[in-house]
C-alpha cells in the first residue's frame, strides 16, 4: 500500500522544468531510492514533497489524503521528516536542545517537556550520540552533525522520512555505519526515501529505485534492474 | 573558594538576590532623593526597552529598529486616553495597541529577513510618525498634546512593576519550548518550520510581547512630559539605544541587556551633567572600544572568566 504518491507532479524554475510530470509512490514499510544526475530535480522533488517549494500543478498525497498546499510545519506534524542535502542544525544549541526542538514541535500530539527530554535522550542513543547531548552541535564533526539530523528528524516521530544525500562527503566506513543506520529506521516501522549519490550504498539499502533526468522520470525498479537498464547507463556514462 | 562557586551557580541563590534587589528599588522613593527616583526611572525605561527588544531580537536574529515605534505609539495612547481612563488600564491599553500594532506589521513583514527586515522596521518609526503628523493637523488641528502630569513615585513603581512583569515573561519564555522555537528560527529558519514550528505565529507573537512592554514604558513615560508631538514620541534614538545597550550588556543570557542598560544609562547621565561639553565624545570613544574590545559585552567578560575557572566542560566532542 503507498505511503507516498504523486501525480503529475511538476514544478518550473522560470521556463525550466525542474521536476515535470512526475508519477512516483513509495510503498509503506520500503526504502525508496531516488537517483539522477546532478540537476535531475531530485532535491526540487523532495522540497515539493515537504512544501519547502510549492507544486505547478499535480498532487501528493500522504496516507490517501491530500498534502500539497500545506505548510511545511504541518506537513511535519502529519509524518513527514526530512534532512537536507547540506545539514541544517541548530549549531549553537546543545545536541540534545537540537533533538528535543523536533519532539516538541513536529509530532502529531503535543508533549511535556521531560517526555520530549526522554525521547531525545533514546533517539541520541539510537545514532550512538550519547556522550556529546550537552556539546553545542557545531562542535560535531560532519558525520556526527548528520547522524544529529537524523536523530532530530526521528524525534517528530514521522511515519515517512526524507533522507536528502545522507552519505555525501563520508568516508567508506562510516557510509557503512549510514547504510545500517538506515536499514535500522526501517526496522523501527519508518517508510524511508532516499536521494543518493553513493551506488554501492543505494544498491545495497533500497528495495526499489526511481530515476530522474532533466526533471523526467526515465526508470523504476528494483536495484538489478536499475543498474542494468540501458536508458539509465546512457544517462550515467553517456552513449 | 568552591563554596562560593557553588553558591554562585544556585539558581535559588539569585532568585532571593533579585527579590533583594526588588524591594529595595521598591522602597526607594521612601529613603531617596527625589533626583534618584527620577534618575532610576529613566534607567529602568532603558532596561525595558533594551530586554523587550533583546526578547525578541536576541534569539531570532532578527534586528528590530521599530522600538521607537512601539514606544511611541505607547506614549500617543496615553496622550488620548490618559484623561478617560485611570493611569494602570491607560498603561496597559497603551501595551495592548502597540501589541495589535506588532502583530498586523509582523504577519506583512517578518518574511523579509536581514537588512530588509531592519530596515523596514526603522520605516516603520517614520511611517507612524508622519501618518500621525498628517492626521493631528488635518483632522484634529493641533500638533502636539497635553498629557495628564502623574507624581514621580507613581510612574516610578508603575514602571518597576511593567519591569517585573517583563522580566518574568522572558524568563519563563526562555525556559519554554517557545524559547528553544525561537532560538532555532534564530540558527535556521528552514530547519525550524521543516521540524512542525509554526515559524511565522512564533515570531509574530514574540515580536508582539515585546512591542507589549515598549508600548507600556511609553505610556507611563509620557506622563512625565506632560506635552509631545509625533517628533518627540518618536525619536529614532529610542530604537538605536537599545540595540547598543544589549549589546553593550551582551545577549547570551537573560542578564546581559539588564546590565547592559543600566550600564549605558547611568553613564550618559553621569557624563551629560559632569561633561556636558564632552559627552558625546566620550560616550563614542567608550562604544568604539567596547565593540572592538568585548564583542561578547560585559556578560561575555563575566562569562569567561567563569568558564576558565569552571573548566571545559564540553570537550567530549
Amino acid at each position: 500500500m503507498p505511503i507516498l504518491e504523486g501525480e503529475g507532479v511538476t514544478k518550473y524554475f522560470g521556463g525550466l522544468a525542474a521536476v515535470s510530470n512526475v508519477d512516483f509512490h513509495v510503498d509503506q514499510g520500503e526504502i525508496f531510492g531516488l537517483i539522477g544526475p546532478n540537476g535531475a530535480g531530485k532535491t526540487t522533488l523532495f522540497n515539493l514533497v515537504s512544501a519547502a517549494l510549492a507544486l505547478k500543478s499535480g498532487v501528493i498525497k500522504f496516507k490517501g489524503k491530500r498534502i500539497s498546499g500545506l505548510k511545511p510545519y504541518q506537513i511535519c506534524r502529519r509524518g513527514v521528516a526530512r534532512t537536507f542535502q547540506s545539514v541544517k542544525i541548530f549549531g549553537n544549541m546543545q545536541v540534545g536542545e537540537n533533538v528535543s526542538l523536533g519532539a516538541l514541535f513536529g509530532t502529531p500530539t503535543t508533549m511535556t517537556a521531560p517526555n520530549a527530554a526522554r525521547e531525545a535522550a533514546e533517539l541520541l542513543a539510537f545514532v550512538g550520540l550519547s556522550a556529546m547531548s550537552t556539546a553545542l552541535a557545531s562542535e560535531l564533526t560532519l558525520v556526527n552533525q548528520k547522524r544529529l539530523e537524523v536523530a532530530t528528524a526521528l524525534a517528530t516521530k514521522p511515519e515517512l522520512l526524507l533522507l536528502d544525500e545522507l552519505m555525501a562527503g563520508l568516508t567508506p566506513t562510516e557510509t557503512e555505519e549510514a547504510m545500517k543506520l538506515v536499514t535500522s529506521i526501517r526496522d523501527r516501522g519508518i517508510t524511508i526515501f532516499m536521494i543518493e549519490h553513493v551506488m554501492k550504498a543505494i544498491m545495497g539499502v533500497c528495495d526499489r529505485i526511481m530515476v530522474l533526468h532533466h526533471g523526467e522520470k526515465i526508470a523504476e525498479g528494483k536495484p538489478q534492474e536499475i543498474s542494468t537498464s540501458k536508458k539509465v547507463i546512457e544517462v550515467y556514462l553517456g552513449e | 573558594m568552591d563554596i562560593i562557586y557553588n553558591i554562585l551557580k544556585n539558581t535559588r541563590f539569585w532568585w532571593i538576590i533579585s527579590l533583594i534587589l526588588l524591594v529595595l528599588l521598591a522602597t526607594l522613593p521612601l529613603y531617596s532623593s527625589a533626583y534618584s527616583v527620577i534618575l532610576i526611572t529613566a534607567i529602568i525605561m532603558y532596561v525595558i526597552l533594551t530586554v523587550s527588544w533583546a526578547m525578541f531580537s536576541g534569539p531570532t536574529g532578527y534586528i528590530s529598529l521599530a522600538t521607537a515605534a512601539f514606544f511611541g505609539v505607547g506614549i500617543y495612547t496615553m496622550a488620548v486616553l490618559g484623561e478617560q481612563l485611570p493611569l494602570l488600564p491607560a498603561v496597559i491599553a497603551g501595551g495592548l495597541v502597540s501589541f495589535i500594532i506588532a502583530l498586523i506589521v509582523g504577519a506583512m513583514t517578518l518574511r523579509l529577513r536581514g537588512i530588509y527586515f531592519t530596515i523596514f522596521t526603522f520605516g516603520l518609526v517614520e511611517l507612524i510618525k508622519h501618518l500621525l503628523l498628517y492626521w493631528e493637523v488635518t483632522v484634529t488641528g493641533t500638533r502636539g498634546r497635553f498629557i495628564v502630569l502623574e507624581e514621580n513615585t507613581t510612574i516610578f513603581w508603575v514602571i518597576l512593576g511593567i519591569f517585573v512583569v517583563l522580566m518574568l515573561t522572558n524568563y519563563f519564555i526562555r525556559r519554554s519550548k517557545y524559547g528553544l522555537a525561537l532560538r532555532s528560527i534564530g540558527e535556521n529558519e528552514e530547519a525550524s518550520a521543516h521540524l512542525g514550528v509554526n515559524v511565522n505565529l512564533v515570531k509574530v507573537f514574540a515580536f508582539g510581547i515585546s512591542a507589549f512592554f515598549m508600548g507600556a514604558a511609553g505610556a507611563i513615560m509620557a506622563t512625565r512630559w506632560t506635552y509631545v508631538d509625533p517628533y518627540v514620541a518618536f525619536n529614532p534614538l529610542f530604537s538605536f539605544l537599545p540595540v547598543l545597550m544589549a549589546i553593550f550588556g551582551g545577549m547570551g543570557q537573560i542578564y546581559g541587556p539588564v546590565i547592559g542598560a543600566v550600564f549605558f544609562a547611568y553613564t550618559e547621565e553621569k557624563l551629560l551633567t559632569n561633561f556636558p561639553e564632552y559627552f558625546m565624545l566620550t560616550f563614542g570613544i567608550i562604544l568604539v572600544l567596547f565593540i572592538v574590545y568585548l564583542p561578547d559585552g560585559l556578560v561575555g567578560v563575566v562569562q569567561r572568566l567563569w568558564r576558565r575557572r569552571l573548566g571545559g566542560q564540553n570537550a567530549n566532542t
